[in-house]
């Protein structure tokens, strides 16, 4: 069978068009690189300007404003117990590299979402390049991620945002696909542009389900700070790698618990977003 | 004047419609295109033209094609085939931005489920169709407020639409539709998720409305009585295909195939004839006639009681067989034993109300027009031949006139 079918050069190819890629746009890559690398240290510089204390009261703030009493309490416990534990600085880098790589995944994803949600074509395109997305294991994109961008905390926003962007389109998608057909009606029969349509009906009523998105896509990003301290991003990443070659069970510990406090502090604050809102509609 | 003019409007879902149409045209059925092309066949070359001010109500069971039509109208679903001229511009071919013109300024249309934006408040519901042809804050404000005051809802205006109760709903579907002033509104099944109660309130209030408005509105049901209350024309649809056009009298009195009579068989005829459909022409005498001419009369036309008129048959009363012998024994004029409280009532007035009106009232009723002109007579048994339907109209809209082609059958 060998003999028969000699085997496809697949890697060489994928290698040619990498290698390709880089030839053409090796500046654009750069520039990518500087614009990501300058946004996320400047996110962690504004997390980090002020002393702990005041952070930790900003951000408990903050919680309560976009969601309620309970969540701002946890935030407040949480980010003091993580500013004793002393792991407050690379919880703010990790902060800034997971709401970059939401960012950019929102920026992105929710655009296409609702491109996918008006053309059936677009949709057909999109969704298989989804299901790639997803189930490629992470480590496999890290490594055209550090071809193009180095080692350090862009490749790994890089690959977070591949990895995190999917949920984002796919929900943006179900969203608006879900608004029920005789609102849209109702929209069109008033004569209504499709811009008018979209702003004032359908995004409104997906609202809910896009938030849904946009809190898996910040979930997906947070765990993917592990897999990016491998190629050099800091954070608490990095802090769990570093325990985890040197056996160290009490600070793999520590810096675990560190992502679990961010994690569930930002999963409630966005899940409650979209349902605040809501709720002060409902009031009116 | 024609306000809408529908042509051969054909909707066949799926692609490569072709040979469908041509099956069509040859007078394929639903079926037999669906068997021989896999297509279905929404809306079948119906025609129709619809007056300014005129309800037209568009009637079928579930899977006629009622609402694939009305959808047609204004685009929401694309025509395969066939015009739509609503003032003379047709809507079928005009371009998008043409078209929401007129969406915009020509044709409202009030949902089955209602469809308010449940992230609105009532009044931002009402504001749409206003706040999408860009008016300002204030004035769309205004408009709307005076929608909802039309309706009766003035004081829900910062209510959200889940708040309200069904029928408050779609009163405020309705001010929506309205607020833009259209000269149309499309009513699809507008009162259908309405409970009885409601739905007859609704339909009650939409005629008043109507009154005061003179919207040319088409009208979707699939409720036989419905349509029969609010229709000035009915339009009964099968299969796709317009089966039956005319007013509710003619489409009771003269169903055009098995369909339309299997359709109709059922509907309390009491809310849809009228005095003048089962009036008798009455019998009667002036008053320079003395009381035996009266006695002769009687005898020769076997009633009991005569109406007194003048020359120009204005009714002044009536008088009983036993009034006129006593006049005759006692030698007293016509004109002393006329009894002048006469129970009188309209040629339109419905059925339904005459049942009181007959049941507690030993004379028959007298059918007078506005200037007390006796038109005719209503009679216990001619009440009773209308229920059981035995009533035959002519296709013209009965008239003064027409009283000797109305024809009690037993």
């Amino acid at each position: 069978m060998d003999k028969l079918f000699p085997k496809l050069p697949l890697d060489q190819w994928v290698e040619t068009l990498v290698r390709y890629l880089w030839k053409q746009a090796g500046g654009g890559f750069d520039l990518i690189k500087m614009f990501i690398s300058g946004w996320v240290d400047f996110l962690a510089f504004l997390f980090m300007g002020l002393p702990d204390w005041a952070m930790i009261l900003v951000f408990s703030l903050l919680a309560w404003l976009l969601s309620k009493r309970s969540v701002a309490i946890f935030t407040f416990i949480g980010l003091s117990l993580v500013s004793n534990l002393g792991y407050w600085a690379n919880t703010m880098q990790t902060l800034a590299l997971v709401l970059t790589a939401a960012l950019i995944s929102i920026i992105l994803g929710i655009p296409t979402g609702i491109m996918c949600a008006r053309k059936k074509a677009v949709r057909d395109v999109v969704m298989p390049v989804l299901d790639f997305m997803q189930t490629m294991p992470a480590f496999v994109y890290l490594i055209p991620a550090i071809f193009f961008f180095g080692i350090g905390e862009v490749p790994g926003v890089i690959a977070s945002v591949i990895f995190a962007m999917p949920p984002t389109i796919r929900l943006t998608n179900l969203g608006i696909r879900q608004v029920p057909v005789e609102l849209v009606e109702a929209a069109d029969s008033f004569g209504s542009t499709a811009a008018q349509k979209l702003l004032k009906v359908q995004l409104p009523l997906a609202k809910p389900t896009i938030m849904a998105g946009v809190n898996q896509c910040i979930m997906l990003s947070l765990s993917m700070v592990v897999i990016a301290s491998m190629i050099g991003a800091k954070g608490l990443g990095a802090d769990v790698y570093r325990a985890v070659t040197q056996i160290k069970i009490g600070k793999g510990f520590e810096a675990g618990l560190a992502i679990v406090i961010l994690a569930i502090m930002l999963d409630r604050v966005t899940q409650h977003i979209g349902n605040h809102k809501k709720n002060k509609g409902e009031r009116v | 004047m024609i306000k809408i003019q529908v042509k051969n409007l054909t909707k066949i879902f799926g692609s490569k419609p072709d040979k469908a149409i041509q099956l069509l045209q040859e007078g394929g059925s639903k079926k037999q295109i669906l068997q021989e092309t896999g297509l279905t066949v929404g809306v079948n070359q119906a025609s129709f033209a619809v007056n300014t001010g005129e309800v037209f109500v568009i009637m079928g069971l579930s899977g006629s094609g009622k609402s694939t039509l009305v959808r047609l109208l204004n685009r929401l679903i694309e025509p395969t085939r066939g015009s739509i001229e609503i003032d003379g511009e047709d809507v079928a071919t005009m371009s998008k931005e043409q078209l929401r013109e007129v969406r915009r300024k020509k044709l409202s249309m009030v949902f089955q489920r209602f469809a308010l934006f449940p992230h609105r408040t009532v009044l931002e519901n009402v504001e749409y169709g206003l706040e999408i042809q860009g008016l300002l804050k204030d004035e769309r404000q205004e408009k709307a407020k005076q929608a909802l005051a039309l309706v009766g809802l003035s004081g829900w205006e910062s209510s959200m639409p889940d708040q309200l109760s069904g029928g408050m709903q779609q009163r405020v579907g309705l001010a929506r539709a309205l607020a833009n002033n259209p000269d149309v509104l499309l009513m699809d099944e507008a009162f259908s998720a309405l409970d009885p109660l409601i739905r007859k309130d609704m339909q009650d209030e939409l005629l008043e409305l109507q009154s005061s408005m003179q919207k040319t509105i088409i009208f979707i049901t699939h409720d036989l009585d419905e349509a029969l209350k609010i229709g000035d024309r009915i339009a009964l649809m099968k299969d796709g295909k317009i089966v039956q056009i005319g007013t509710p009298e003619e489409i009771l009195t003269n169903p055009a195939n098995e369909y339309v009579e299997k359709f109709v068989e059922d509907v309390d005829m009491s809310k849809v004839l009228n005095a003048e459909h089962v009036m008798k022409r009455p019998e009667t005498i002036t008053l320079d006639k003395g009381p035996r001419v009266a006695l002769q009369l009687m005898r020769d036309s076997g009633v009991s009681s005569l109406y007194v008129v003048d020359k120009r048959k204005t009714l002044l009363g009536i008088v009983t067989a036993e009034a006129v012998s006593q006049a005759k024994a006692e030698g007293l004029t016509l004109q002393e034993v006329t009894e002048t409280n006469v129970p009188t009532v309209r040629p339109d007035t419905r059925l339904h109300d005459l049942f009181d009106l007959i049941a507690f009232s030993a004379l028959p009723l007298a059918v007078v027009n506005e200037g007390n002109r006796l038109l005719g007579v209503v009679v216990r048994g001619a009440v009773l031949g209308g229920l059981a339907g035995r009533v035959k109209v002519k296709q013209e809209p009965p008239s003064e006139q027409s009283l000797e082609r109305v024809n009690l059958v037993g």
